[in-house]
């Protein structure tokens, strides 16, 4: 962790929620250490043909703009008026209510006001109004209107960069205003002139490029499955043996890479290594992996709705190539609100694959008649509902477990139930945080939409902060250790937050719970979890 | 800080001066019992048209439903069929409950940072009361203004009449008569939840900070519209009799201003402000609420194709140019490969 980041006494202690004394528009952004994440190498912006590729520094006064940059900016938005109704609405209908202001993971952890959603929109609003508008043209200030200025530019790259798009602010606005909309097209924007941070870029270029983000190249890539493949015949002694890139399988696998590269991802992946193997054992089942579409994730969708379509493209040229019957994805955010909400529109129609069935029970899974894409964890759930798993739960017991709900599946798509389920039926000890901090109430982790960086930690650990306070009130009245979730930027995310907030408590994703609950076809005495620490049952007191 | 909403509220008195002044001192009855409120019955028709037009001109690209429960996915899963819609019966219910009930509104968490550094987000009804008693107490003003463009008045504006004014309160001096007419309830409660929606937009310190002169001024202008319209009833009696012929004589064309009292012409200039003032601003939530995304849309992109009408083509990079990259790794690594390596004798 970041070395000048402040202790958590004192981080929370230093959030204030009171209001500056001059106007917003009176007061100028300060970028701040720890609150920004690197501007984007250049060399990435250029690989996928992204306009005004140049190194740049946010803290220097000079930005290196191109010259016309008030031009691009006025016809990039007024072609995006013309593109999105959304924005329109979201432009002109605000009445200022209030009600999203402390709605928002940023506002409660930073305080800063610029954080609550309605004047993050504000920032646009007001450019907008100016622009577009009579009302801002004739009376300026009173309506709220002012001008494109290089501070207002400033001001937007600062703060939809600390957005992380989880739509919390929409579910309470009387209008449905999403500042995630708003932020996502705002991004479009920077991006016209060359404004985005690293660790968007160069992901997108990596994925472009290699199939994932991480930049793993193919050989790598079956490396690294490889390495679980031993690290797995190790703790259960059986040999998973997964398949890459074949033509002819059933069904196609896409998951974050994030899973196959860091802790604790990386146990989840093995769980999904070895339930595919114990469904092919006992019922046949066929699917395979692919290194071209390795990447469930799809940080396009943080950098432009053009870039996301590039990168997701990937999906159904792959499932169309390999001749699959439907595709099976695995935990991830933002992922399934690109296939819920995006994929089929950009990218279908998915007419060359099949209606999903599941091959073991029969289900026919007509949420995703048209996409052709099912989540792993409606694909559990129904196998578990039709008891087809062999499950010894009480190899999770050690666990005391609580659910968060990520985002993207929670208010992009509504998937609440169907995880649970499969916790409930993986491990005995499941506890709830407080209502109003789960389903489609969740908060974000603090690293969504592209921050999950390592230089911004500071602003991390202020937007996780109302997450990681309902975990430690689980973790306080029930003894809650383990945090589960869908979604591999958690993965990433939650670790540093927990050991800042919450040492106590570790991260898991759904289906490792549900690997070390499986008993494998042929399997050794198991006395080790998929993280090699001593099964509860086993455990010497 | 007190700028904006003192600016607002220097402009709504001197509209009110103007309105006075014109007709009480320079009898301008014509120009403002006539020629304004044609102009801002024009200007509210074709600019809300013109608003909503504009905004339906720009296609949906994309379904983006904001869903607030379960997805409907497995058949034995429960889903939430009104707050995350498969079909379009679901999504017309939760469009008339937040139309009509303010769903969303109704949510709202107030976030509490409490001793021992613990958080707690209790349920906040004060926000969805003020705005539900305003919104409805003000659509049932308006409906009941109606008695004055009919003639004659329909039973259920009648009726609504009668159940507005249940509350019978007597108050009857020398100097004050109230009572007499019947006490309006809506007229109250609308400037009772006018009183507490400024008073909130004034004192809590997030809700002040981003308000503009903008918020102000509807809310002091709408406070304009009930008290005239509340003096005229119950303290300076205005003839009645007068208005309704005006106000027939303007829905049928044939318009004459009658000559009495200026505050009616005051009420009658705010509300023909308010009017054109309408497609210019925020008050346009009203035509939009119904077009929000988020909300009109079924969550059933997985099922059904939605088309883009703009989708177009993008570069990609494709499976071959990536074996081409790759093929030697490949088949070093034992991925299966499209095409063998070509020996080209180099």
């Amino acid at each position: 962790m970041a070395d000048d980041l402040p202790k958590a006494e004192a981080l929370i202690t230093q959030i204030d929620h009171k209001v500056p004394q001059t106007g917003w528009m009176d007061t100028p952004v300060t970028i701040r250490k720890g609150m920004y994440c690197y501007a984007s190498n250049p060399k990435s912006v250029e690989y996928v043909g992204l306009p005004h590729a140049r190194s740049w520094n946010p803290l220097e006064e000079d930005w290196k703009l191109p010259e016309n940059w008030q031009e691009i900016i006025y016809q990039g938005f007024r072609e995006r008026l013309d593109r999105f109704r959304s924005l329109k609405i979201f432009m002109d209908i605000c009445v200022r209510c209030g009600a999203c202001a402390d709605k928002c993971h940023f506002f409660i952890g930073t305080g800063d006001p610029k954080n609550m959603p309605v004047l993050r929109a504000e920032l646009l609003r007001s450019v907008y109004r100016n622009d577009f508008t009579l009302a801002g043209k004739l009376l300026g200030r009173v309506a709220g209107a002012r001008e494109m200025t290089l501070d207002v530019l400033k001001e937007w790259w600062y703060y939809l960069f600390q957005c992380t798009e989880c739509r919390r602010c929409s579910v309470f606005c009387p209008y449905g205003i999403d500042t995630a909309e708003i932020t996502i097209i705002g991004r479009e924007l920077l991006n016209l002139i060359g404004l985005n941070i690293d660790w968007i870029a160069t992901p997108v270029a990596n994925c472009y490029r290699t199939g994932n983000h991480l930049g793993i190249q193919p050989h790598a890539f079956k490396d690294m499955l490889d390495f679980f493949q031993e690290d797995i015949e190790d703790i259960t002694g059986v040999d998973v043996e997964p398949s890459f890139n074949r033509k002819g399988a059933d069904i196609l696998f896409i998951t974050p890479s994030g899973d196959v590269f860091a802790d604790p991802g990386t146990y989840t992946c093995m769980g999904y290594m070895m339930l595919f193997h114990y469904l092919k054992e006992r019922y046949g089942f066929d699917i395979t992996w692919s290194t071209y579409a390795s990447e469930g994730g799809n940080f396009g969708f943080f950098t432009s709705h053009e870039t996301m379509k590039r990168l997701n493209a990937k999906m159904y040229a792959e499932a169309k190539r390999l001749g699959v019957k439907w595709i099976l994805g695995g935990e991830c955010g933002h992922m399934w609100r690109v296939i819920n909400q995006y994929m089929d529109t950009m990218n279908g129609p998915a007419d060359f694959m099949e209606e999903p069935v599941s091959p073991i029970t029969g289900t026919v899974f007509e949420n995703a008649r048209s996409t052709k894409m099912v989540h792993i964890a409606e694909f559990l759930a129904d196998l578990i509902k039709h008891d087809k798993l062999e499950l010894d739960v009480s190899r999770n017991d050690n666990l005391k477990v609580t659910f968060h709900d990520s985002c993207n599946p929670a208010r992009g798509m509504g998937l609440l139930d169907e995880p649970r389920y499969v916790l409930q039926n993986v491990c005995r000890h499941f506890y709830e945080m407080p209502a109003n901090t789960i389903r489609e109430n969740t908060f974000c982790c603090g690293g969504g939409a592209g921050l999950n960086a390592g230089e911004d930690m500071e602003l991390r650990m202020c937007g996780g902060l109302p997450r990681a306070n309902a975990v430690r009130h689980v973790h306080e009245k029930h003894g809650v250790n383990m945090l589960a979730c869908v979604c591999a930027i958690d993965r990433a995310v939650f670790p540093a937050l927990m050991e800042y907030w919450v040492p106590e408590v570790d991260v898991t994703g759904l289906t490792e719970l549900v690997a070390n609950a499986l008993i494998m076809p042929g399997e050794k005495e198991r006395d080790i979890d998929l993280r090699g620490e001593s099964l509860s049952g086993t455990e010497e007191e | 800080m007190n700028s904006k909403y003192m600016f607002s509220l220097v402009m709504v008195i001197l509209l009110f001066l103007i309105a006075y002044i014109g007709v009480e001192v320079a009898g301008l009855y014509r120009l403002f019992g006539i020629f304004i409120p044609y102009l801002a019955a024009f200007v509210f028709v074709v600019g809300f048209v013109y608003r909503v037009v504009y905004w339906a001109q720009s296609p949906v690209p994309f379904r983006i439903p904001t869903t607030c429960g379960q997805q409907r996915s497995l058949p034995w899963i429960r889903p939430a069929s009104l707050d995350n819609p498969s079909e379009n019966s679901g999504v017309v219910i939760r469009m008339f409950l937040e139309i009509v009930f303010f769903r969303s509104l109704f949510r709202n968490l107030r976030f509490n940072f409490n001793k021992g550094q613990k958080f707690s987000y209790e349920w906040e009804k004060w926000l969805w009361l003020g705005s539900i008693l305003f919104h409805w107490s003000f659509f049932t003003v308006v409906i009941r203004h109606l008695r004055f463009f009919t003639e004659p008045v329909p039973l259920c504006l009648q009726w609504l009449e009668k159940a507005d004014s249940f509350l019978r309160l007597e108050f009857v001096t020398d100097f004050v008569q109230i009572g007499l007419p019947g006490i309006f309830m809506s007229g109250l409660v609308l400037l009772a939840a006018l009183i507490y929606l400024l008073l909130r937009r004034m004192w809590i310190p997030q809700v002040n900070y981003v308000s503009f002169a903008a918020d102000f001024f509807p809310l002091f202008l709408i406070i304009g519209i009930a008290v005239s319209g509340i003096l005229m009833r119950y303290f300076a009696k205005t003839d009645i009799v007068g208005i309704k012929e005006f106000t027939m004589g303007l829905v049928t064309f044939h318009p004459k201003a009658p000559e009495v009292s200026g505050i009616f012409y005051v009420h009658l200039f705010f509300v023909s402000v308010l009017l054109a003032y309408f497609p210019f601003s925020k008050l346009m939530h009203f035509g939009g609420v119904f077009l929000s995304p988020t909300r009109n849309l079924a969550n059933n992109s997985r099922a059904e194709r939605h088309v883009n009408p703009w989708n177009y083509p993008v570069k990609i990079h494709t499976y071959e140019a990536y074996e081409d990259e790759f093929r030697e790794k490949m088949i070093e690594a034992g991925l299966p490969v499209e095409k063998e390596l070509t020996t080209n004798g180099g």
